[in-house]
């Protein structure tokens, strides 16, 4: 393969896992909704439990998704860990304390208390999620950064990316991600829980996430189409500014702009099962619908001769899938190596149907001696 | 981009803090996912519930640790992009792989069968719970295998090229790389070196509820399986140690000198079983670097080089040079370094303003010194040299206390055998007083590789002051606070949520 294929294939893998990481963060959403969809201690330890099933998958999609940039475009794991310091280093803070919350919270004599490791999972999923919207809006928007000849790069401002927070779209993005993930808790929790008081309370939390989901949707959907970008000549690597780049881009690729839509609309359907039908299948419809509509928003940042990574403060040093990626051979390596996914896929697909043969019900929880 | 040496610390004791506290939960998690996968495969085998129970206990202290083990281990991979950002560019092409290697191959591996280990006891059938287990500890195991490589590299860098338009280096052979010996001895070396660990932790809580008398038969059957793997592990981790030891010698030669204190180079040069170092002692200046020690004659060209007459440099002959043996001096390496770095500049400049001629003559001269361009970036030749302190205490730390190990282990499944270990109260007493010498040697372990394959972040090729990133030292110095509490009161939790369950105790779980 050539290196230009090379790189739209681990962009277009990077975007697939960005995605799969963003469906599984109902995980995350369900920990914020504990107190608003368990009223009673064994509720909670029963949302809890169905959570803690899947919470590593989660975490461990997170550590792919930053394996896949190190590996692939080696340049923006320097350039934005590197420079967006702050923003990154909430985000793991974030992470780093959810790991001990589902193992320590019930645990005798852990020190700090139940309530404290509940909080521990409600700022992960809360803020977590948030500053991760944040910085994925930052891949639209840019950060402050320059890169020099050597390919070394420093930022420009002293807050190291917490400037990115002062961005309506930057906000808007993390605030949506926030609510999806919520959603999506819901409708995990109808497909996976057998508990009527729980279930009887889903409906509500499921509709008015959606409803502020879908506002901030459109607006990031419509700042994404209607503002300007950022493209590159490919023989010199020149970068500038072009009206309304995505539009034209989804337009110059009506593929992407059918498969966006097959996205949206099985979102939609999902919301439509789960609310108005009460279906405990509604979530493989939004989840399908989420993986979709994010892969092909992070795609079209690395195809059309784009910009995925504007910078601010210097427009020629913006990251481009071409000037920042590993090389030709180890790309290569590393799409020998990805042919290991469809067996990952496999044994993950196996074993979640093993588990979840079985709604989870509070008896259950409550009979296993090793249960968070 | 050459950073402030304030930045450099507190990014420097950064990794090292994070590093520290990922490593004190790591070892255990390697070595006590395969204790209860062979205390699994005993209740699969015989169906005696007792080794069930046995093993649900055990799998409830492992989750204990594996949960702070994955919260301290998050950070570890996104800080080669935080903190070390140039590092990040300048060698990820190659550092990467194994990293996102390493995800795919292990960490999914991990979690997926993590859920079922703990939550698919009545889920799924014996088999598959047992396959799950052994998963779970054969996806802990690969991810040390990758991020050893990945290390292994750092120590011994292989199978790449330097693209001088690039200004980077790039992968040229992934088996090269994935077979560099440096990272195949440190694997062996250092999941056996957590077998020792979790056998010591199994060992030693089991010798508590001996001397306490209660759980006994439990705890009994603990001690046959942990002192029985402890034996192994332990007879190959100095099998392993010794290949390590060989690659350092062969690869890491100042490394090697500062683990032994050894200043001046000789034939058949001794090991220090056990000495003081005097913290006067100068590079090149005549005096003894220790107060005392005692020799064992030979013994350091012997684990070094496999001969007992071959010589071993020391610090002043790696700093100054010996012709009799072949070694250049680092004032020559940095010499050669500095010209292969004004001629890296030059080939671009001429490249730029498409002067081709020039270019390519300035690029020749670059690749005539590329081998030193590392030293290019070096101060002063002292600079060369990492903390001989550091090195010399930490190493003799790891292997006085392997031995122990070993004799420990030895004595322990003797008793047992004989069915006298409930008796040997001493023995169970030094069994439990031994379980944090074993977290001590995890940690000077750790020490001896890195610190003392300092001041390289790429041994030769690198420098760490090369490799950081470009952020402000105050900004570093938050975030390493902010690490050094949350991880603190983390720990503080973990271990009293430890020592309740084993207070609770198997019957109780």
């Amino acid at each position: 393969m050539d290196l230009l294929t090379l790189q739209e294939y681990w962009w277009f893998l990077v975007s697939v896992i960005g995605a799969l990481f963003v469906f599984m963060t109902f995980v995350q959403g369900g920990q914020t909704l504990l107190y608003r969809l368990g009223r009673t201690e064994d509720e909670r330890d029963l949302l809890i439990n169905s959570l803690g099933r899947k919470w590593e998958l989660t975490f461990t999609m997170l550590v792919m998704f930053g394996g896949a940039l190190f590996a692939a475009f080696p340049l923006f794991y320097a350039v934005s860990f590197g420079g967006a310091y702050y923003v990154w280093m909430a985000i793991l803070f974030c992470f780093i304390i959810q790991a001990v919350a589902y193992e320590y919270r019930k645990k005798p004599d852990n020190f700090y208390g139940e309530k404290f490791y509940e909080n521990l999972l409600y700022i992960n999923g809360s803020l977590g999620i948030f500053l991760i919207g944040v910085a994925l809006g930052t891949l639209f928007t840019g950060g402050n950064f320059i890169v020099n000849s050597s390919h070394l790069s420093h930022w420009t401002m002293q807050s190291y990316g917490l400037e990115a927070l002062l961005n309506p779209f930057n906000v808007a993005f993390g605030l949506m991600l926030v609510f999806l993930s919520r959603m999506q808790a819901g409708l995990y929790f109808l497909n996976s829980l057998d508990a009527p008081t729980v279930i009887a309370r889903i409906k509500k939390v499921v509709t008015v996430n959606f409803v502020m989901f879908l506002v901030l949707f459109l607006f990031v959907l419509g700042m994404i189409l209607f503002s300007d970008g950022l493209v590159y000549d490919s023989a010199t690597g020149v970068v500038s500014v072009k009206s309304m780049k995505f539009l034209h881009s989804f337009l110059d690729m009506p593929l992407l702009l059918v498969l966006l839509l097959v996205g949206v609309v099985s979102l939609l359907w999902g919301v439509f099962l789960g609310v108005v039908k009460s279906n405990d299948k509604a979530i493989w419809f939004t989840g399908f619908g989420t993986i979709v509509t994010v892969t092909i928003i992070m795609l079209i940042l690395g195809l059309d001769n784009s910009v995925y990574y504007p910078s601010l403060a210097d427009m020629q040093s913006s990251l481009t899938i071409e000037n920042s990626s590993g090389s030709h051979y180890t790309l290569s390596v590393m799409a020998v190596v990805s042919l290991l996914v469809p067996v990952v896929a496999g044994y993950i697909f196996f074993v979640w149907r093993s588990m979840d043969k079985t709604k989870l019900t509070i008896d259950e929880v409550k009979s296993d001696a090793h249960h968070y | 981009m050459e950073h402030t040496d304030l930045l450099i610390d507190w990014s420097r004791a950064q990794f090292a803090l994070t590093a520290l506290y990922h490593w004190l939960f790591v070892p255990l998690t390697l070595g006590l996912t395969f204790i209860v996968a062979i205390m699994e495969t005993i209740y699969v085998k015989t169906g005696d519930e007792k080794w069930k129970t046995t093993t649900k206990y055990w799998m409830g202290l492992l989750a204990i640790n594996f949960a702070i083990g994955l919260a301290t281990g998050i950070i570890m991979e996104f800080e080669f992009g935080t903190n070390w950002s140039n590092y990040s560019w300048i060698v990820g092409d190659i550092f990467g792989a194994p990293l996102a290697i390493e995800g795919l191959m292990a960490f999914f591996m991990e979690s997926t069968f993590f859920a079922v280990m703990f939550f698919g006891w009545d889920k799924v059938s014996k088999k598959m719970h047992l396959t799950s287990t052994w998963l779970v500890a054969l996806g802990s195991n690969l991810s040390a295998l990758w991020i050893l490589v990945a290390n292994g590299w750092m120590q011994h860098p292989v199978g790449m090229h330097f693209n001088p338009d690039t200004a980077r280096n790039e992968m040229q052979n992934f088996w090269e790389v994935f077979l560099n010996p440096n990272a195949v001895s440190k694997f062996l070396h250092t999941v056996s070196s957590g077998y020792v660990l979790a056998s010591l932790f199994v060992l030693g809580i089991s010798a508590w509820y001996l001397l306490k008398k209660r759980d006994t038969q439990f705890a009994r059957r603990s001690i046959i399986v942990a002192s029985s793997f402890g034996l192994i592990a332990s007879m190959y981790l100095i099998t392993t140690g010794d290949e390590s030891a060989h690659q350092v010698a062969l690869k890491q030669p100042m490394k090697l000198a500062a683990m032994e204190g050894l200043y001046d180079g000789e034939k058949r040069a001794g090991i220090i079983a056990f000495g003081i170092l005097d913290e006067s002692k100068q590079i090149g200046d005549a005096k003894e670097p220790f107060y005392f020690s005692f020799e064992i004659p030979g013994a350091l060209s012997f684990l070094g080089y496999h001969n007992l007459n071959a010589f071993v440099p020391g610090i002043d002959d790696l700093i100054n040079g010996n012709e009799k043996h072949n070694i250049m001096s680092v004032s020559q390496k940095m010499q050669k370094g500095k010209i292969a770095v004004g001629a890296l500049a030059a080939y671009k400049d001429y490249k730029k303003a498409g002067d081709l001629a020039k270019a390519s003559e300035a690029l020749k001269t670059f690749e005539a010194n590329e081998k030193y361009m590392g030293y290019g970036y070096l101060k002063k030749p002292t600079d060369a040299v990492p903390s001989v302190a550091l090195s010399f205490y930490s190493f003799h730390t790891m292997v006085g206390l392997g031995s122990w190990f070993l004799l420990l282990f030895i004595v322990s499944l003797y008793f047992s055998m004989i069915n006298e270990i409930q008796q040997k109260r001493w023995l169970l007493y030094l069994a439990l007083f031994t379980i944090p010498f074993g977290y001590v040697a995890q940690e000077a372990g750790w020490i001896v590789a890195e610190a003392g394959r300092q001041p390289w972040a790429i041994q030769d090729l690198l420098p760490v002051g090369m490799a950081a990133s470009n952020v402000a030292s105050t900004s570093v110095m938050i975030t390493f606070w902010l690490f050094a509490v949350l991880f603190t009161g983390l720990l503080i939790a973990e271990v009293k949520i430890m020592l309740k369950q084993i207070k609770v105790g198997p019957e109780g779980h």
